[in-house]
């Protein structure tokens, strides 16, 4: 199976460059997970590696071969569509065998192909019915079948979950990534859901603007986000920023915002030493943040409760830190009340820093 | 029941009743004013009371009068070849220019200009083109050294024909142009990823997804060429002989030269009956569809 790698890839239409220069290596039977929010450039993305969009500039290599001038049928990929895209007047069967007809294959191999997919995907009592006489998972269903049988080196995913309602999401998230320990094969997946993203990629390329953010293992990026944008994208929860400034104080450190005054360990100056300026941002993920009443005030955050979200064991706590929302995840057994200030500790090591003019990391933790 | 209650009850008759008196007027009148009529033999001279009853006389005279077959005839022969050349030509251009191009927007207007023009106008408009020395036609052809053409003498059937589908076409073309933007495209997309050539986009995509809006468009076009009567009546006049009378044209002037209202009633209700079949077609097929759509919301339910 072959490696896909865009090299700069950009479009535009008319005058408006929507997406301005990709590079993206996906390696040999790997998941890539393409999310960002609506308008990021990554369906357009995936749409120009199909071949369903033309490309501006930059080049796309399918085992290193170069394929943006080919038809989509050339490039030996199969696709999933978000409104899953099946043919209405076929039936189950005829559009899953739609491919393999269409390259005029042997009778006999059809049928043996589809019903053995039509078993992976659950859909064997249905082969005769159309479209309009499935549900929206079962059409889903179809819709995956339909990539599978063509036996393609790359799987092409374009939001193939955002049709179908909440409970049938995570069930068929579960199965996709099932068969994907069955069918290693290369995988692109576009979505705009980041647990999607965290849970089925193998590396995550989050994209936002038309630019590539970052692109790493979920756990990279979840543990060393390049930037704002990328702390603040992934992780439920989203991620709390504070402004704050480096303050030195005799021989300490201190990290000082509204509501909390942190002294910084001889690990934590180093990070910061990176910043040449002293004011900074200040990332804190919701689940970092402890409940201590007994913590030093120089290593916590005061934070008056103005809302608890019940969602079961745990609790989001919706909090004011000195007129900053600020959001901590605890378990929902913790006895508080509304109003309360409530002291919440955390490790120096769990914060994150950002440069206030460009948004960028300063001073990743290393955790290689 | 309260007075209140009763009047709500009526008021959905009360909002139909103007359109019901219309029809009634214009539709119903006139109909059973011809139907009653089709049963006497009648002059133009007489009032309806004055008429005679004749029974069906007037059915069967014209059941074996060899002249209304060969109406009848040469009407079936215009209606099927117009509307299936029209069709060809139609759906062919409509998947030509199903795309953004700039200029589309003006080429599709132009295309739908003919359908815009008084029939009686493209009548004069194709009866000087046709005309044996100074049209355009046979000018042409002498331009460059071939014989001139009778067109609207031996070939005059051929030639109210092209008239017809040059009229007629863009009707067909706006509305196949209309379903195909209308097709999901993403199923189009998926088609082209699962390896169809455009041709085979056309075949076993398009059209079988078109094939509603064609079949019903199919039926509406065949309603209409059956009636065709000014196009017709201007360039040849039924003529020469009777290879293009329609029946249309047929009825005026049986009303009109030969005086008998009552004969011309008659066929009037033979070509009711014809259009009537025709309409049927329509309905049943509606209803097919819809049935097949309840059924598979039913099976959707069961699935569930």
């Amino acid at each position: 199976m072959p490696e896909i790698y865009l090299d700069n890839l950009k479009k535009s239409y008319g005058d408006v460059e929507v997406l301005h220069g990709v590079d993206l290596l996906m390696e040999d039977a790997e998941f890539t997970v393409l999310v960002g929010p609506s308008g990021c450039g990554k369906s357009t993305t995936l749409r120009m590696i199909a071949g369903l969009e033309t490309v501006t500039s930059g080049e796309i290599y399918i085992d290193r071969k170069p394929v943006s001038k080919l038809e989509p049928k050339e490039r030996d990929l199969a696709m999933v569509f978000q409104d899953y895209a099946l043919y209405p007047h076929m039936n189950v069967e005829k559009n899953m065998s739609f491919a393999l007809r269409l390259e005029k294959r042997p009778k006999k191999e059809i049928k043996r192909k589809v019903q053995e997919v039509a078993e992976i995907v659950g859909l064997s009592e249905y082969l005769h019915r159309k479209p309009a006489e499935l549900s929206g998972g079962q059409r889903q269903r179809v819709a995956m079948g339909r990539a599978l049988t063509r036996d393609s080196s790359t799987f092409l995913f374009d939001e193939p979950l955002s049709n179908l309602d909440a409970k049938l999401r995570t069930q068929m998230r579960a199965e996709l990534a099932m068969m994907r320990q069955r069918v290693r094969k290369n995988m692109i997946y576009v979505t705009h859901d980041q647990i999607e993203a965290m849970t089925l990629a193998d590396r995550i390329v989050v994209m936002h603007g038309g630019y590539i953010q970052q692109q790493g293992t979920p756990e990279q990026l979840f543990k060393r986000p390049a930037n704002k944008f990328v702390a603040g994208f992934l992780g439920t929860p989203p991620m709390n920023f504070m402004q704050a400034t480096i303050e030195d104080a005799g021989n300490e450190v201190y990290l000082r915002g509204r509501g909390f005054d942190l002294r910084c360990d001889s690990h934590t100056v180093d990070r910061l030493a990176a910043s040449r300026v002293r004011d900074i941002l200040v990332g804190v993920r919701p689940c970092d943040l402890d409940y201590r009443p007994d913590a030093a005030a120089d290593s916590a955050f005061d934070i008056d409760v103005v809302l608890s979200e019940y969602i079961g064991a745990q609790s989001v706590l919706i909090g004011d830190c000195d007129g900053q929302k600020i959001m901590v995840e605890l378990k929902s057994d913790t006895p508080i009340a509304l109003g309360e200030r409530l002291r919440f500790s955390v490790q120096l090591a769990d914060l994150h820093f950002f440069s206030l003019d460009d948004d960028r990391a300063i001073g990743q933790v290393d955790y290689s | 029941m309260s007075t209140s209650t009763s009047f709500n009850r009526l008021t959905p008759y009360v909002f139909l009743a103007p359109a019901v008196v219309i029809m009634a007027l214009a539709l119903l009148y006139p109909l059973g004013y011809m139907i009653f009529g089709s049963f006497r033999e009648w002059d133009p001279s007489q009032a309806m009371g004055e008429s005679t009853y004749v029974g069906l006389k007037n059915y069967i005279t014209l059941w074996n009068d060899p002249n209304f077959r060969e109406s009848t005839f040469v009407t079936l022969k215009f209606a099927i070849s117009v509307v299936t050349v029209e069709m060809f030509i139609g759906v062919g251009l409509a998947l030509m220019l199903d795309r953004n191009l700039r200029g589309m927007s003006l080429l599709r207007t132009l295309f739908i200009l003919p359908m815009m023009i008084a029939p009686v106008v493209v009548g004069l408009i194709w009866r000087y083109m046709y005309h044996p020395t100074l049209g355009i036609f046979n000018r042409g052809l002498k331009g460059v050294g071939l014989e001139s053409v009778d067109w609207l003498g031996q070939h005059a059937l051929l030639s109210v024909i092209i008239a017809d589908i040059w009229q007629w076409t863009p009707f067909i073309f706006i509305l196949a142009l209309a379903a195909l933007q209308s097709l999901p495209r993403s199923a189009l997309e998926a088609s082209r990823i699962d390896g169809a050539t455009g041709w085979q986009q056309i075949i076993y995509i398009k059209l079988p997804l078109m094939m509603p809006v064609l079949i019903v468009t199919c039926l509406l076009r065949l309603i209409d060429a059956f009636k065709v009567l000014e196009v017709i009546l201007v360039m040849t006049e039924g003529g020469p002989g009777l290879s293009t009378e329609i029946l249309a044209l047929r009825i005026s002037r049986t009303a009109t030269e030969f005086r008998e209202l009552g004969v011309a009633a008659a066929m009037s209700n033979y070509l009711l009956m014809l259009l009537l079949f025709i309409t049927v077609l329509m309905l049943v097929y509606n209803r097919v569809m819809e049935h097949r759509a309840a059924r598979a919301s039913r099976m959707i339910e069961e699935s569930d």
